[in-house]
């Protein structure tokens, strides 16, 4: 037979609801005073990136390694998902920049060839080629925590700018000022 | 002048509240006991006046009234009628006022109707409410007031977003505002209740009717608004992991643990603090989820109009309320006497189980909701979606609902698995059956896979506490507690198959094409030019048929564009068989001529939503239940009385005779 349960909570316990509700308060005190956007510059700027190579993730177009990348122009490289809603706010200005002539690649995050498929033809497809990161590991190598998130990588493979968050209207001048600065 | 009277019935409201809050007080303190015969009268008061201010709000919204600022930044007098009134509550300060006056009527209708607690427990629980609807007051007058006027009066207002002029839209809010609102009750109960010290059965008697209110407007609010955004945004998908919609769901999470946690106290007199504790949260996640909505500082697909003052305001609302209930409760949770104990096995174990599978849930949602904030401070901004949200729900979901099978059957106290093995064969064979029939289909992931077979253990598990029994004796809590678990089987069924055998196509044609998805045939008919009262649009008619024999009917998407403001929206046209739904998006016209039209085949799609419905009912039944014993025992006391009352005087007459 197995003994009464202890219905009694212990001293912390009961502190532990507050603790949590104070820790909420903060956060989104913080969230409320800050700036509505501000620029960090990643670690990794100047670094060469880190080598990989992702498989297809639709079966129309290859996947991406890093070789296809440091082909001696620069290139933006796009992480994003087809569940991920800033996607979806910064499509037509990556659409734009296809549109002048950047090449674009696409790393797709945890994502189903139906999802990402659905999500392209709605939204548009700016990419030459998508690689398939199913665990996130590429990501994270890259330094990227989130999606959307988006790397101008000059010919050599090195990272020259990270944008993170979805690229708004008032950003694209900006990405191509950037381009142009790894073009040379 | 219709305006100024609602105003000023705003201003007596929030000074009765105020009045109510401080005569509680003062009776609860010892310095003024004659006070607190004032206080029910007051509360009944301050809610009639929050009703007549509301219905003056919609009576200048009716009237489309453009001299009220509110009006003519949200309303249109080529609208209809309907969705002007609906308009009323389509904007922040209507749906605040909506909020407050829910708040205040059921304030006045606890304080006229609730007679089982403790004279000083029912003082501090009016106060309570007085307390924070007190905040709310002063977040209309101050910083959101709905009756301000505009000088010079606009030729016309600004219209209303037609993606919010829709009936389910009209009606969804308010059904979740009720559910917040009846949480409010609890919440005062509660806060009651730890003023005095006094938890234990007749507290959640006293509430359980409110949570089970409360639980069953949330659940059909839930519903509703999926349903909306599956037909409404032509996306194909029911649940989009949105901060609005999470918002909805934390406060519903929170309740259904309150509600079985204040089943066990009600006839067990355990889980004491416990309960008190989820009283408070539920409201909390109700604030919380507001205020994460019209603050702003979370991006939604939703469209809702936001204002960082305001969010400053309600912030700090939040923090007296919730910051102040949750530092009550740290104090005297721990002089609140330990309730009755119970066997790990047993049903108050099951339902215990439940409550923290329950709580885990609401943990992971509350996060993912705010993860994007805690990156953003970090200078990342981030989207969580389905990837974390489905598997990290499913890690808790999955074992509550085997518990969910097994629970209903334990005995109170102390039981054992062995006494209920033998009915749960079945059910056991069932999911076993479920896993295999998915794995010979193949191609289904292991969530879906895990859903279908659980739904169908579930489905059968639901309705073994009615045997045995003799189903017309059978209590209505009962019927209803086996209807809403069902109702989840049901659900859980739905979403399953949608997940695991939607088809989906996107496709170029002409008039006259034809195309087929999943079992469907489809021939693109043709498209044509529409008028509605405030938009236009076009209008594909599609000939649809099931099979190669079956009935030919014909469906209708279109594509509108509503002119104030101007904005297109795509009408998905929905066919809806035993089997599941067809559904039809017109996309746009390609140069060629061809039309671009997205067909999804999502088979036993609508069992989603009529699960939930299914659950809601289940609640009504509950909650009749509750309240047809509840008028019983009443009626029985009053009886009792009279009866006590006619002997005396019966006596009195024989003493009166004898001398």
């Amino acid at each position: 037979m197995s003994p009464p349960v202890r219905t009694k909570a212990p001293a912390w316990a009961i502190w532990l609801p507050l603790g949590l509700f104070l820790a909420f308060a903060a956060l989104v005190t913080i969230g409320l005073l800050r700036p509505a956007d501000r620029t960090v510059a990643s670690t990794l700027i100047g670094k060469p990136m880190p080598a990989f190579a992702l498989p297809p993730a639709l079966p129309d177009r290859p996947g991406l390694g890093s070789a296809d990348i440091a082909t001696g122009k620069p290139h933006l490289v796009n992480i994003f998902a087809s569940w991920c809603i800033p996607c979806r706010v910064e499509a037509p200005q990556l659409r734009a920049l296809a549109g002048a002539g950047v090449p674009i690649v696409g790393i797709s995050v945890r994502d189903s060839t139906e999802a990402l498929t659905g999500f392209l033809k709605e939204n548009g497809d700016p990419y030459q080629r998508i690689g398939a990161d199913d665990d996130g590991k590429v990501q994270l190598a890259l330094g990227s925590s989130g999606v959307p998130e988006t790397y101008v990588i000059d010919g050599r493979g090195v990272i020259r700018y990270q944008h993170i968050g979805e690229i708004r209207p008032e950003h694209v001048a900006m990405i191509l000022a950037k381009l142009q600065e790894a073009s040379q | 002048m219709i305006a100024e009277l609602g105003l000023a019935a705003l201003w007596m409201a929030a000074a009765l509240a105020g009045l109510q809050l401080l005569a509680g007080i003062l009776a609860l303190t010892g310095r003024g006991a004659s006070l607190g015969g004032i206080v029910r009268p007051v509360a009944a008061v301050q809610g009639v006046l929050a009703l007549i201010a509301f219905l003056c709000l919609i009576a200048v919204f009716a009237t489309t009234d453009l001299s009220v600022k509110l009006v003519a930044m949200n309303s249109h007098s080529l609208k209809p009628l309907i969705f002007k009134v609906a308009g009323t509550w389509g904007n922040h300060e209507g749906s605040m006022l909506l909020w407050v006056m829910v708040m205040s009527l059921a304030g006045g209708f606890v304080a006229l109707v609730e007679r089982r607690l403790p004279e000083p427990t029912m003082l501090a629980t009016l106060a309570g409410q007085a307390f924070v609807s007190l905040g709310f007051y002063a977040f209309l007058l101050i910083a959101s007031n709905p009756f301000d006027r505009l000088s010079p009066v606009p030729e016309e207002g600004n219209g209303l977003n037609p993606l919010l002029q829709d009936l389910g839209l009209a009606f969804h809010p308010p059904t979740l505002y009720l559910g917040y609102v009846g949480l409010s009750v609890a919440f005062s109960f509660a806060i009651g209740a730890l003023v005095t010290r006094q938890v234990g059965p007749a507290f959640a008697r006293a509430m359980r009717p409110w949570v089970l209110g409360a639980w069953i407007f949330l659940t059909l609010g839930i519903t509703a608004g999926s349903y909306w955004a599956y037909y409404e945004l032509g996306w194909g998908g029911w649940w989009f992991w949105d901060p609005v919609e999470n918002a909805s769901l934390m406060p519903w999470l929170a309740a259904t643990a309150l509600l079985h946690s204040v089943s066990v106290l009600a006839s067990r007199d355990a889980l004491r603090a416990w309960t008190v504790m989820l009283g408070v949260v539920a409201f909390s996640m109700s604030m919380i989820g507001t205020f994460l909505v019209r603050s702003g500082i979370l991006t939604s697909v939703h469209a809702f109009a936001v204002d960082p003052q305001r969010g400053s305001f309600i912030l700090a609302l939040l923090a007296i309320n919730i910051g102040g209930a949750l530092t009550l409760f740290a104090l005297r949770a721990g002089t609140v006497t330990e309730g009755e104990r119970f066997a790990l096995v047993s049903r108050e174990g099951a339902l215990v189980f439940n409550n923290v599978m329950l709580s885990a849930i609401l943990g992971i949602v509350l996060f993912g909701t705010l993860y994007p904030l805690v990156a953003e401070t970090m200078g990342a901004k981030v989207s969580v979606g389905p990837p974390y949200f489905n598997p990290m729900g499913a890690l808790f979901a999955v074992p509550m609902l085997v518990i969910l099978a097994v629970g209903p059957m334990l005995r109170w106290r102390r039981d054992s698995f062995a006494r209920v093995g033998r009915s749960l064969v079945i059910p056991a064979m069932l999911v076993a059956a479920g896993i295999i029939a998915m794995v010979v289909v193949g191609g289904v992931g292991l969530l879906p896979t895990l859903g279908f077979a659980l739904a169908l253990g579930l489905g059968w598990a639901s309705v073994l506490p009615l045997k045995g029994r003799n189903l017309r004796r059978t209590p209505l809590p009962i019927w209803g507690m086996v209807l809403a678990h069902f109702g989840i089987a049901v659900s859980l069924f739905g979403m399953s198959c949608e997940s695991a055998f939607s088809v989906e196509k996107l496709v170029a044609v002409k008039a006259g094409d034809a195309t087929a998805v999943g079992p469907w045939q489809i021939k693109l008919d043709a498209v044509e030019p529409m008028a509605g009262p405030n938009w236009t649009a076009l209008e594909a008619r599609l000939l649809v048929r099931y099979g190669d024999y079956g009935k030919v009917t014909q469906l209708d998407p279109q594509s509108r564009s509503f002119w104030a403001p101007p904005q297109q929206t795509s009408e998905s046209a929905l066919l809806t068989r035993w089997n599941g739904q067809l559904y039809a998006v017109l996309g746009g016209e390609a140069d060629d001529g061809r039309w671009q039209l997205r067909l999804w085949w999502k088979p036993f799609v609508p069992l989603i939503w009529l699960g939930g419905v299914l659950i809601a009912l289940g609640g009504l039944l509950a909650l009749l239940g509750r309240v047809a014993s509840d008028l019983r025992r009443i009626f029985a006391r009053e009886k009792i009385a009279y009866r006590r009352g006619r002997m005396a005087d019966l006596q009195r007459a024989q003493e009166g005779e004898e001398p």
